[in-house]
């Protein structure tokens, strides 16, 4: 039986902490008698037989909605959508959920005699889908079968001629989404709920649509009224998307919605990585041993070795549970799965949150973790796993370590250089950086070339990055980064601190010296359940 | 008097060279540029007058003479040996018995009134009449008998034998030359006149639209200078500046740049400004697109070549800063059907309602509004001239912007 997530009481004892930090580690004493390490879950048991589950959810649908099998039939146009490459993470060891369930789904298909079925990766705004990532992530009898003939695609939210707009919600939003998925008579989508926010409207409703849509949710005001947008009920991103989701179950396609989740394996229970998923005082010596090579290993390579090293990290993760059927009600069971492996109760906030930011976050699989990335992944996604509180009280101090190398990948991130180099160098400002610079970026002739020709990120990506992080700007006193690039930390707006201590000294210019730290032993993922 | 004097010695040049090299500046100490009692300069003829320099800059041209990277091409446009010195603010002394003060200028208990040198010798100070065409027209820095006439070759007061120079204690000038300065204004203003002049010329040259995208590229005081001239008398639609150091950047976004970047970042923010394509997957390879305007304030290889990657095609290059000798690829310039075109001195500009104004009124006019004597970052007594020209060569790097020496103090001789 696997242990829950936990919260420890630093005190004289307490061995140091690991603290993940870009491609590499830092061990770090915290202030005893007013420290705490909040530990995620241990891995739920996986699904014995995944391939059975599959087939049962999609033949024993939630909500109301028939089996799959009763809503194929030869002639209809089926389209198959599914979460493209920022999910999960790490990239999981083969076979990738996303190739267990469309093949169930192909196979339904087949049987019934559908024989016009396309496969589109929703990847909204984000780059393209390489070939190779495409075949890990469905698998080479699917990848075979369909795209050498045209018929896997990734979504382009740039193709006026593959768009089409579904209607207006009582807010005023536009919904628009990918032509042939809106004009099919099945959409099904394949969803990896790696965190609570995956999944639900959000995945029709963002994956499939444009920056006509997205405009009205990946704003300022959206994510600093989403408290957090890791709890749905509490997320405006989520309340917008959900009323869009109105619109095209009203004007769209029937859809059917398959999600899944994934258990915390992320490091593996044996193997080098496997003392990355111990508590610390539970290492043997031989964990020691090998965390320390590891360790040493890695500080003597360059950084773009390293780099290598972890992004050919493919996690053994495995499936909790699979549910099928209508969008909403699937979504709900999905929630109960996600937050089984991920809440970790937690009472009272702290004045000083630390985190260890890791090599990976969504957006830079195969690619370089750039600043706005360091940023979005430590107030945007980490900031956030929380509900109802943030771990961290209002006007604490948030201290992030990360190498936070002023380093881009020109080919994926390419409106990021400009975003840091020309728009970061005059402001930070989430707020006047919207006003003033959003729309130049997203209607950029060049980024929109580049997104739709080759793997670059939309043009206005970075935008929503730095938004990501507008509840915990709005919510922080100070954001300082241990062993940052020094430039590239204050341009982001940040302080820079050599180390821990130094970060904890300045912290205590905010919060005075008796401040309590809390650290998040992230990852594995876990979630704050904060009363 | 007290004078550094540029003397005409090829050894002391080679040497020049050689330190010019190892160190921006170094050229001051075993180059062929001297601290001297000398003998005052004589008044060459009627209607010229003694003036005694209170604040004289340090420009890149004189930076460039002293380490030995001038090109040759100076050689038969000045006269040896010269006292350096142009951007000059100055007492005039009338000559004895004289009633005549400079129209404007306040006279002193002693006689003397302040004055800026438009040093420029055309064929008025040279006494040549009638005139050149260009002389005629207003012109002056593109007088056609800069090596003729009364005085010997120079194309300035500060490069001719004959005027002496502003990093001295006493120099003479043409009456023509001399434009007073109004009380309310400081030296340290004064003393950038002529320096906002060039940019002055430079910018209305340049024949900038307000639909334009303009650069500035480097952000030294030719390029702030530009930048608020751009700013006053030529708006564009964008102004992007090219600045390496942040007090630079500081600068040229209060003298008007809508952007501001490193060197390293021009061609992705004139990408992203004109809004042009790229070749490249993600990196710059190549701008289809570009600006309609670069100045170039820096003047190297490196900088022109840099000009040319970010202009558009039919684009207009315009060289503020001395080039000297420069080694790049013309391809560009051929292909995208480019104009590069050089910017030096002053004379007479056409606003864009038609007028026509004396660059150096308009300069004043600029110094003052845009508070430009702010940009005097240090002075030096000519004693202590290769700290002063050490500090000039470096002075991005050092947090400043303009030199100057400081002659309000200095007395007549070193004994």
């Amino acid at each position: 039986m696997p242990r829950p997530g936990f919260v420890l009481d630093v005190d004289r004892s307490t061995p140091p902490i690991l603290f993940h930090h870009g491609e590499g580690f830092r061990l770090e004493r915290l202030p005893a008698d007013r420290s705490r390490v909040i530990y995620p879950a241990e891995p739920l048991p996986a699904l014995r037989h995944p391939d059975e589950a599959i087939r049962q959810a999609l033949c024993n649908p939630v909500g109301d909605s028939p089996p799959l099998p009763e809503l194929l039939r030869a002639g209809m146009k089926l389209t198959i959508a599914f979460d493209d490459i920022s999910l999960p993470l790490p990239p999981m060891q083969r076979p990738d959920i996303r190739q267990r369930v469309i093949e169930a789904v192909l196979d339904m298909a087949a049987e019934a005699g559908v024989d016009d079925v396309e496969l589109i990766a929703a990847l909204a705004l984000h780059r393209r889908m390489t070939p190779s990532e495409l075949r890990h992530a469905l698998g080479d009898r699917v990848y075979d079968a369909f795209a050498p003939h045209g018929l896997l695609t990734n979504h382009d939210a740039e193709d006026p001629d593959n768009l089409v707009e579904l209607g207006t919600t009582d807010a005023g939003e536009v919904v628009e989404m990918n032509r042939r998925a809106a004009e099919s008579d099945l959409l099904v989508y394949v969803n990896i709920n790696l965190v609570s926010m995956d999944g639900g409207w959000k995945s029709t409703a963002t994956g499939l649509s444009s920056y006509r849509s997205l405009r009205h949710h990946h704003n300022v005001r959206t994510m600093e009224h989403s408290t957090s947008f890791m709890d749905r009920h509490r997320s405006e991103l989520h309340h917008s998307n959900w009323r869009m989701g109105e619109v095209i179950r009203s004007s769209g396609p029937r859809i059917f919605q398959i999600e899944t989740t994934m258990n915390n394996n992320v490091f593996g229970t044996e193997g080098p990585m496997a003392v990355l998923q111990k508590r610390e005082w539970e290492w043997t010596a031989r964990d020691r041993v090998s965390f320390t090579a590891m360790r040493k290993g890695l500080e003597q390579l360059s950084a773009a070795n390293r780099r290598r090293i972890f992004q050919n990290w493919k996690a053994p993760h495995a499936m909790t549970s699979v549910q099928a059927g209508e969008v909403e009600a699937v979504h709900e069971v999905t929630l109960e799965h996600t937050y089984a492996q991920h809440l970790v109760p937690v009472e009272g906030q702290t004045d000083i949150l630390t985190m260890g930011l890791p090599y990976i976050c969504p957006y830079n699989v195969n690619s370089i973790m750039n600043p706005i990335l360091v940023m979005c992944l430590g107030l945007g996604y980490f900031f956030n796993l929380y509900r109802g509180k943030p771990l961290v009280r209002k006007g604490g101090v948030l201290i992030m370590s990360h190498p936070t190398p002023w380093e881009f990948h020109p080919v994926h991130h390419p409106s990021y250089i400009d975003f840091f180099e020309q728009v970061l160098a005059e402001t930070t400002d989430r707020h006047e950086i919207e006003q003033r610079f959003e729309k130049s970026f997203a209607e950029d002739e060049w980024y929109r070339h580049l997104y739709r020709t080759s793997y670059a990120y939309h043009g206005v990506h970075p935008f929503y990055m730095w938004y990501w992080g507008s509840h915990a700007l709005a919510h922080l006193g100070r954001i300082i980064v241990v062993g940052g690039d020094v430039r590239a930390v204050r341009r982001l707006g940040f302080q820079p601190a050599s180390t821990l201590t130094d970060a904890l000294e300045m912290a205590s210019d905010v919060v005075g010296r008796d401040a309590t730290v809390t650290h998040v032993h992230n990852p594995p993922i876990l979630m704050a359940d904060v009363t | 008097m007290k004078a550094l004097r540029f003397e005409r010695s090829p050894a002391r040049f080679a040497a020049a060279m050689v330190a010019g090299r190892l160190a921006g500046g170094g050229g001051a100490t075993v180059g062929p540029l001297r601290l001297r009692d000398i003998d005052d300069v004589e008044l060459p003829g009627p209607d010229w007058v003694h003036i005694k320099p209170r604040l004289a800059g340090i420009c890149g041209s004189d930076l460039a003479t002293v380490d030995g990277k001038a090109s040759r091409y100076f050689e038969p446009i000045v006269s040896f040996p010269f006292v350096p010195g142009h951007e000059v603010v100055a007492d005039l002394i009338e000559p004895a018995g004289s009633s005549g003060t400079a129209p404007g200028s306040t006279g002193k208990p002693d006689g003397s009134h302040r004055v800026v040198l438009e040093p420029v010798l055309g064929c008025v100070a040279r006494g040549i009449d009638p005139v050149c065409p260009a002389c005629a027209r207003g012109d002056l820095g593109n007088c056609e008998r800069i090596a003729f006439g009364s005085i010997p070759p120079g194309l300035q007061s500060g490069y001719c034998c004959a005027t002496g120079g502003g990093w001295s204690t006493a120099m003479v000038a043409h009456r023509s030359q001399l434009h007073p300065v109004d009380p309310a204004m400081s030296d340290e203003a004064a003393v950038m006149v002529e320096p906002t002049a060039c940019a002055v010329h430079a910018a209305l040259s340049s024949e900038i639209t307000d639909s334009d995208t303009v650069v500035v590229l480097g952000a030294g005081t030719l390029g702030l200078l530009a930048t608020a001239a751009i700013r006053r008398f030529t708006p564009p639609k964008t102004l992007v500046v090219v600045a390496k150091h942040d007090h630079q950047r500081r600068l040229a976004r209060q003298l008007g740049a809508d952007t501001v970047v490193a060197p390293g970042e021009i061609r992705r923010a004139v990408r992203r400004a004109t809004g042009s394509l790229a070749i490249g997957d993600g990196d710059v390879v190549r701008l289809c697109g570009g600006a309609d305007v670069v100045l170039d304030c820096v003047g190297s290889s490196a900088s022109v070549a840099d000009s040319l990657d970010v202009i558009r095609p039919r684009g207009r290059v315009t060289l503020v800063g001395m080039a000297g000798h420069t080694s790049l690829d013309l391809t560009p310039l051929w292909q995208r059907e480019l104009r590069l075109q050089g910017a030096y001195a002053y004379g007479t500009e056409t606003l864009a309602d038609g007028t026509r104004r004396r660059t150096f009124d308009l300069a004043f006019e600029l110094v003052a509004a845009a508070q430009l004597d702010e940009l005097v970052s240090a002075t030096y007594p000519l004693r202590r001239y290769a700290e002063a020209i050490a500090h000039a060569a470096d002075a991005g790097r050092r947090g400043a912007v303009k030199v100057a020496f400081d002659l309000r103090q200095e007395k007549e001789r070193n004994r």
